[in-house]
C-alpha cells in the first residue's frame, strides 16, 4: 500500500480527538469546556477549533477560577478568547465560599482544588450544561485510567466505577436522564508527551511559565513552590531565586515548580523525555495526601 | 511512529498484571515516583521483590477487594511505536469487559500458563477474539521458568492452541514462551530459552504490520455535524464533518447519499478549515457537495461505484452486556457511530456457547455476557457493510432508552 496513506500516532491521536468534540457538538443541547489555562486546555481549544472550522467553536469555554491563578496564565486565558471569538464564562470559587459559606482549607498552601467542585457543579446547573469536555488523561493518574471517554455523573457530578456504561468501537453513547451530566475527555488516549511533541507539531502557543524564567522560591518537601500573593514564606523558609519552568499549570498554591534551563519548546520536550518523575509526582502538591486522593474527588463530581 | 493498540487477556492468575508491569518497567516506562510507590505498597513482600503486578492496580475499592472492576487503559511507547494497552479483568463479567477492551484493539495478547496449557478460559478469550476479528494474535506461553523451560510443553502447547484457531479461524498467530516474572523474552531475548529463535514479546510488537489494517479500497463516511457558520463571507457555507471511515475521498468524485440515494459531487473536500486534496480513512474531515442536499447527522456519504448495503432488517450477533436482560420484541435505540435509529430485536434464533462456539437453543430471555443471533428490524433504513468486510460500519450499540445504558454489542451479518 501507497505509504502516503499513512497516519503517524499524533495524526492519529487527533484524529480521534476530532471525532470526539464533533459527537459532543451533535449530541448535547448545551455542552461546555472546561478550560484551565494549562496546556491540556488550550490543546483541547486547538483541537476543537480544527474540529468545527471553518466555523467557530459552538460552545463555551468555562473557567473555574480559584482566585489563585497565575497572572501569565489569564493573560493567555484573555488573549486567546479573544483571538478565537469565543464565549468565555467564568465563575469564581471565592464567590461559592462567600455564598456558600464555605471552609477554606487552612495551611501554608492552602488547596482550593476541593472547592472547585463545588463552584463547577453549581456553574453547571446555573447555564444547564449537559456536557462538559475536559482535558483529563488516562497516563495521569489510575483512577482516570479507568475512567470512559464519555463519563457519565450523576446529578451530583459523581463519577462510578462501577456503573461505567461499556464503550465499543468509536461509538459514544451520550444519553442521559434530566439533571445528569456527561464529562468527556478528548485526550484520554494521549500522554504528557504526547501533548507536547503535538505542541510542537503545531506549534501552539503556551503560557511564559511552561518555559524556563527566574522565580523567588521556597523548598517545600523537595519541591519548589513559587512565592506569591497565595504564598508567603515562614522564618524558617529559606527564599532562593531560581530558573525554573513549570510542568503543569494549577493553582499557584498546590503546584510545584521545577528546575529548568529550557526556554524553548525543544529544549522543554527534552528535559520531559530525559526525566525520571512522573508529572503529577512532581509538581503537584495535592495529589500526595492519599493514595487515592484522585479517586475520592472524581466520585465527589471534579473533573 | 505510528499507533499499536492491543488488548491482554487472561487472569491475574496467568500473569497478566506481571506481563504489563514487565512492559513497562522493562521498557523504561515507569518513573521514580510511580516505582517508590509500588516499594512502598509491597515492603511487607518476604523477598523483598517488587510486585510488578501493583502497577496495574487501579482504584482503592479494587486493591480492598483484590479485583479488577474494569477495563484501564495503560500507555506506554518505545522509539518505534506508541502502544496503547487495555487491560481487561479475566474474571467476572469478562465478556462485557473484553469486548469493551477489544472493540479498538488490532492485537491480542492471550496468555497462557505453561503449566496448564489451553484451558477453558483460553477458549473463551480466543472465541471473543474471533468474534471480533481482531488481525493479530499473540499466544503468550508464560511461566515457562515453572516447567523448567521445555521446548516440548511449549510445542505441545503450540499444536493444542492451532487446533483451537483452525476451529474459529484465526489467523496470524504468533506464539512466544516467556517468563513475565523474570523478563524473559518481554523485552530482551531470553538466554535460558536458548532454542526459541523468534522475537522477545515487545520487539514483535513494535514490527507487527499494521498498514494492511486500514481500508482504503470501500470509501465509507458518515456525517457527524453540519457545519454552518452563516456569517459574512461563509453566509451560504455548508460542511458536512465526519471521519473518513475508510478509503479515499477528492474533490470530484461521484458520491451518493444513503439512505436517501441521491447523486452529487464532492465539490472541496476541506481539514481543519482548509481545502485539502484528498482525505483517507481515518481521517477527520469536511465534506463540500455539489448540489443543495438534504442532509443530517448519521447520513451517509459514499462513492456512487461502491455501494454498501441499505435494509431495515438485520442479521446479527448480539453481545448482551446489560444486567437486565433482552426481551424479544422490545424496542431500543440503535446506534451505529453517528446514526441514531429506533429499533426492535425481533427474533433470537440460537445462542453461541462460547467455550465451544456451539449452537444451542435458546431458553428464556438473553441474559448479560451471553451472545446470540438475532433479527433487528429499524424504523428508517441502515447502511452498513458486514462486519466482517468493514468492522467499523458493521457495528453497532443497542441503547435502552429507558435506562440510557448501553445494553448490547452488535455485530452485524
Amino acid at each position: 500500500m501507497n505509504n502516503s496513506y499513512h497516519l503517524n500516532y499524533l495524526e492519529q491521536l487527533e484524529s480521534e480527538s476530532i471525532h470526539i468534540f464533533r459527537e459532543v457538538a451533535a449530541q448535547f443541547e448545551k455542552p461546555a469546556l472546561l478550560f484551565s489555562g494549562g496546556k491540556d486546555s488550550i490543546t483541547l481549544v486547538h483541537l476543537a477549533r480544527k474540529a468545527f472550522a471553518p466555523g467557530k467553536i459552538p460552545f463555551p469555554l468555562v473557567h473555574i477560577d480559584t482566585g489563585h491563578n497565575f497572572p501569565e496564565a489569564l493573560d493567555f486565558r484573555d488573549a486567546l478568547v479573544n483571538q478565537l471569538g469565543a464565549t468565555l464564562v467564568v465563575r469564581k470559587v471565592q464567590d461559592t465560599i462567600r455564598q456558600r459559606n464555605l471552609t477554606e482549607p487552612k495551611g501554608k498552601f492552602p488547596s482550593r482544588n476541593w472547592l472547585q467542585t463545588y463552584t463547577l457543579l453549581d456553574t453547571i446547573e446555573e447555564f444547564g450544561f449537559d456536557c462538559c469536555i475536559g482535558g483529563a488523561r488516562r497516563d495521569e493518574e489510575k483512577a482516570r485510567a479507568k475512567e470512559r471517554i464519555f463519563s457519565v455523573r450523576d446529578e451530583f457530578g459523581q463519577w462510578n466505577p462501577k456503573l461505567q456504561r461499556p464503550e465499543l468501537w468509536n461509538i459514544y453513547n451520550g444519553k442521559i436522564h434530566k439533571g445528569e451530566n456527561v464529562r468527556v475527555f478528548p485526550i484520554s488516549n494521549w500522554t504528557e508527551l504526547d501533548i507536547w511533541n503535538y505542541i510542537r507539531r503545531e506549534n501552539i502557543d503556551l503560557p511564559s511559565i511552561y518555559f524556563a524564567h527566574e522565580r523567588k522560591v521556597i523548598q517545600h518537601e523537595g519541591q519548589l513552590v513559587a512565592i506569591s500573593e497565595f504564598v508567603q514564606p515562614d522564618e524558617q523558609d529559606i527564599v532562593m531565586t531560581k530558573k525554573v519552568r513549570y510542568r503543569t499549570v494549577g493553582d499557584m498554591t498546590c503546584t510545584a515548580a521545577v528546575e529548568s534551563t529550557a526556554e524553548t519548546l525543544e529544549e522543554v520536550i527534552n528535559e520531559i523525555i530525559a526525566t525520571r518523575i512522573s508529572e503529577r509526582g512532581e509538581t503537584r502538591i495535592d495529589d500526595k495526601v492519599t493514595e487515592a486522593a484522585m479517586e475520592d474527588r472524581k466520585k465527589n463530581g471534579y473533573f | 511512529m505510528d499507533l499499536l493498540r492491543f488488548i491482554t487477556a487472561g487472569s491475574v492468575d496467568d500473569g497478566k498484571s506481571t506481563l504489563i508491569g514487565r512492559l513497562l518497567y522493562d521498557s523504561k516506562n515507569i518513573l521514580i515516583d510511580q516505582l517508590e510507590a509500588l516499594e512502598k505498597s509491597t515492603r511487607n513482600r518476604s523477598d523483598g521483590s517488587v510486585d510488578l503486578a501493583l502497577l496495574t492496580d487501579g482504584l482503592r475499592a479494587e486493591r480492598e477487594q483484590g479485583i479488577t472492576i474494569d477495563v484501564a487503559y495503560r500507555y506506554f511507547n518505545t522509539p518505534r511505536r506508541k502502544f496503547i494497552i487495555a487491560d481487561a479483568p479475566g474474571h467476572v463479567q469478562y465478556t462485557r469487559n473484553m469486548i469493551t477492551g477489544a472493540s479498538n484493539a488490532s492485537l491480542i495478547i492471550i496468555l497462557i500458563d505453561a503449566r496448564l496449557g489451553v484451558v477453558e478460559q483460553t477458549r473463551r478469550h480466543s472465541i471473543i477474539a474471533s468474534l471480533l476479528r481482531i488481525k493479530h494474535v499473540v499466544v503468550a506461553v508464560n511461566k515457562m521458568d515453572l516447567v523448567e523451560f521445555s521446548q516440548d510443553v511449549f510445542n505441545n502447547i503450540v499444536i493444542d492452541y492451532n487446533g483451537v484457531a483452525a476451529q474459529l479461524g484465526l489467523k496470524n498467530i504468533t506464539y512466544i514462551p516467556m517468563s513475565a516474572l523474570d523478563g524473559d523474552n518481554i523485552v530482551d531475548k531470553s538466554r535460558r530459552i536458548s532454542w526459541y529463535t523468534g522475537k522477545p514479546l515487545l520487539e514483535f510488537l513494535e514490527e507487527v504490520q499494521l498498514d494492511e489494517d486500514v481500508n482504503l479500497t470501500d470509501p465509507r463516511f458518515q456525517v457527524q455535524f453540519v457545519i454552518r457558520p452563516q456569517t459574512g463571507e461563509l453566509h451560504d457555507y455548508r460542511g458536512y464533518a465526519g471521519k473518513v471511515i475508510s478509503g479515499i475521498y477528492k474533490k470530484g468524485d461521484r458520491v451518493t447519499v444513503l439512505p436517501q440515494g441521491i447523486e452529487t459531487t464532492i465539490a472541496s473536500v476541506e481539514s481543519a478549515g482548509k481545502e485539502v486534496e484528498e482525505v483517507f480513512a481515518p481521517q477527520g474531515a469536511v465534506l463540500q457537495l455539489a448540489d443543495d442536499i438534504d442532509i443530517s447527522r448519521g447520513d451517509s456519504i459514499v462513492k456512487s461505484d461502491n455501494l454498501p448495503q441499505v435494509s431495515n432488517e438485520l442479521e446479527v450477533l448480539l453481545c448482551w452486556l446489560d444486567d437486565k436482560p433482552l426481551m424479544t420484541g422490545n424496542k431500543y435505540l440503535l446506534q451505529h457511530n453517528s446514526r441514531l435509529v429506533r429499533a426492535i430485536v425481533k427474533q433470537v434464533e440460537y445462542k453461541i456457547d462460547v467455550n465451544t462456539l456451539q449452537q444451542q437453543p435458546v431458553e428464556g430471555n438473553v441474559k448479560l455476557n451471553e451472545v446470540v443471533k438475532a433479527t433487528i428490524k429499524t424504523a428508517t433504513p441502515l447502511v452498513y457493510d458486514s462486519y466482517e468486510k468493514l468492522s467499523e460500519y458493521g457495528s453497532a450499540i443497542l441503547v435502552d432508552e429507558t435506562s440510557n445504558s448501553t445494553v448490547a454489542a452488535v455485530l452485524i451479518k
